[in-house]
């Protein structure tokens, strides 16, 4: 077998081959296939209940699949627990819900698995954190509590407790969707810039002007089936599935 | 004007309106705020110092508080020389006289450990908590017990009072908790024989009356252990009493991981974290501070159910009051000994239910999400 050292170089960041999920004996993620070069960035749009989310939670273990293969950075996903920990390392990951830790300050939540994960010294810890902080522009808020921040801010906190552990991809999973209208472009913003540095990207998002600008290739899935990849222009200019266009005509027209 | 006009200028912040402060403020605005709310008031006030004031006559005003015998006292009010004639026996049992130095000892030191954790500013709680935990314990065992070091051997037998009320109330405290926590995350675990392990564990001693716990403990394990292990028999109602105290602390801890929502655990995955890193750094310090009001009112039942060790013929303070009061010397102070005893229990369970109130104050981090 290959060490993940001499894999990470080369080949694809993830692998997903006829991946099938099903909850109970509803049947949620149906032959997916996908392949994600390094550098890539992928958008995945598709209505609710549609397995977007569920896929991208395979791709750490945070969903478990019954049938197919995850490979991610070389590293085949299997059910053993300190393999599963290996890849989450290497996989950072955006909540809808931001899953901030409430009882620890900004910075003590970027420095919780620095500290416990990478066996990373306190010191050090927090200066990656305020690094990443200052990045997504929040530094001045290092010391506060995440019940304290507006829904953008916390968000932009959760971009930079995942980008602290220097992941080589990132998911972010309706990392809008809770967001007030006005909060969404500070954090498309980070989000933005996040792609154009050539981080690894998936995001399951409705922001199809996200989508436009960043965007190498976008995906679209219905009833736990991707139904059409296209890079941006002709998936939008000229959906060839009559479901994705009936999706494009209900979310950009109004 | 018209209302299509844009305001153009800010309003300034105003100070609130007048807040009543001040007794007399107060007063007014809670007792006196109209005719019928000051009816009521003066009735209710006038209905409490009915009620009271026999009491306070008897407890304080007409009390006597002087002497060593029961001539010293008048029998208009309490006689709170039972109280003090019996002190030594009522703190220390039948604990030899020439050793109780070392019950002082042991008590200073957990007065100075639970105020040195206590008190939020003293710093190396971590290093004064892991004594407090693993050398407090050894160190008040070779203390109280004896028999090691030149000193002199005290079987349980002869310990009574309160520094056995407090001894069975630590034990138990300090025991139930982390036990009842590891419970807890038994009962949520996928694992299924973690899982059906901790769920027996539980709804067995959650089962049973603790009187029932007790009399167990002294009168049948005896009956099932050969003869010549000898098993203490407060050792067995320490453990006893842990095991039932900690399925309680377990249910409790429960409804507190149960509020935590389940993003908290997947941000936890996400980063890498391990279980037991989850659950100790994230989850447990969330939901156990969510439980504070349950885990102190456990911890409140808990102290005051020491005094059920008195069945198995262990004399805690209760006990050693009721003793006392079959002294043919003292007869008839039946009274005094039992507002004695609440008056203690009460200050302890009183000072905990504060704490706890005080504690959850200072663990609130700003507005919850």
């Amino acid at each position: 077998m290959n060490t993940p050292a001499a894999s990470a170089s080369n080949g694809p960041m993830i692998e997903i081959k006829r991946l099938n999920k099903w909850y109970g004996d509803f049947h949620v993620l149906r032959d997916i296939d996908l392949t994600v070069t390094r550098g890539e960035r992928i958008v995945i749009c598709g209505p609710s209940g549609s397995g977007k989310s569920t896929m991208i939670r395979c791709i750490n273990h945070l969903e478990e699949h019954q049938q197919g293969e995850v490979v991610v950075n070389g590293i085949a996903m299997t059910q053993d627990v300190k393999r599963i920990e290996q890849i989450r390392r290497h996989v950072g990951m955006v909540f809808q819900h931001f899953n901030l830790f409430p009882h620890l300050s900004v910075l003590e939540n970027c420095c919780l698995s620095q500290v416990w994960v990478q066996k990373k010294p306190r010191a050090e810890a927090e200066a990656t954190a305020m690094e990443y902080l200052e990045r997504v522009q929040i530094a001045n808020q290092a010391h506060k509590y995440p019940g304290q921040l507006s829904g953008g801010q916390q968000q932009r906190v959760a971009i930079a407790r995942a980008l602290c552990m220097r992941p080589d991809v990132m998911l972010f999973d309706e990392p809008t969707s809770a967001l007030d209208p006005e909060m969404i472009k500070e954090v498309l913003d980070v989000m933005i810039e996040l792609a154009h540095e050539g981080m690894t990207m998936l995001c399951v998002t409705h922001e199809m002007g996200f989508a436009k600008t960043v965007a190498d290739r976008v995906i679209f899935m219905d009833q736990g089936q991707i139904i059409e990849e296209a890079p941006p222009e002709s998936f939008f200019n000229n959906p060839r599935s009559e479901r994705t266009r009936l999706f494009l005509s209900q979310i950009l027209g109004h | 004007m018209t209302s299509f006009a844009a305001n153009t200028e800010m309003i300034a912040a105003r100070e609130a309106p007048d807040q009543r402060r001040g007794v007399a403020g107060w007063l007014r605005a809670n007792l006196f705020s109209g005719p019928i709310n000051s009816v009521v008031s003066v009735i209710t006030i006038v209905i409490l110092a009915r009620l009271l004031w026999p009491f306070i006559e008897w407890a304080i005003v007409d009390a006597d508080w002087l002497g060593s015998t029961r001539e010293d006292c008048t029998g208009e009010g309490a006689c709170w020389v039972f109280i003090s004639a019996r002190f030594e026996s009522i703190v220390y049992g039948f604990y030899p006289e020439a050793a109780r130095w070392r019950v002082d000892i042991v008590f200073a030191m957990l007065a100075a450990l639970i105020a040195w954790l206590a008190i939020p500013r003293l710093p190396a709680k971590r290093w004064v908590g892991l004594f407090a935990l693993v050398g407090f314990p050894l160190v008040a065992y070779y203390l109280l017990v004896g028999g090691h070091f030149g000193l002199m051997y005290v079987p349980t037998r002869e310990w009574g009072g309160l520094m056995l009320t407090l001894t069975v109330a630590t034990v138990g405290i300090v025991g139930s908790l982390p036990i009842g926590v590891l419970l807890a995350l038994g009962r949520r675990s996928s694992m299924p024989l973690v899982k059906g392990v901790c769920v027996l564990f539980i709804e067995f001693w959650r089962g049973v009356p603790l009187i029932t716990v007790l009399f167990m403990a002294s009168v049948m394990l005896p009956l099932f252990v050969p003869s010549e292990i000898e098993f203490d028999k407060l050792l067995r109602a320490l453990i006893g009493i842990m095991f039932f105290w900690s399925a309680y602390m377990a249910e409790v801890v429960r409804g507190g991981l149960q509020a935590i929502d389940k993003g908290q655990n997947e941000a936890g995955q996400a980063l890498g974290l391990g279980y037991w890193q989850r659950m100790g750094l994230i989850v447990l310090p969330q939901a156990l501070k969510l439980v504070i009001p349950g885990i102190v009112n456990t911890f409140i039942a808990l102290f005051k159910d020491t005094s059920l060790v008195l069945i198995i013929g262990l004399f805690d303070l209760l006990a050693i009051i009721r003793a006392g009061l079959t002294d043919t010397n003292w007869l008839g102070f039946a009274t005094e000994g039992y507002v004695f005893a609440a008056l203690v229990f009460w200050i302890f369970c009183f000072s905990m239910s504060r704490y706890s109130q005080y504690i959850e104050r200072k663990l609130h981090t700003g507005h919850e999400r």
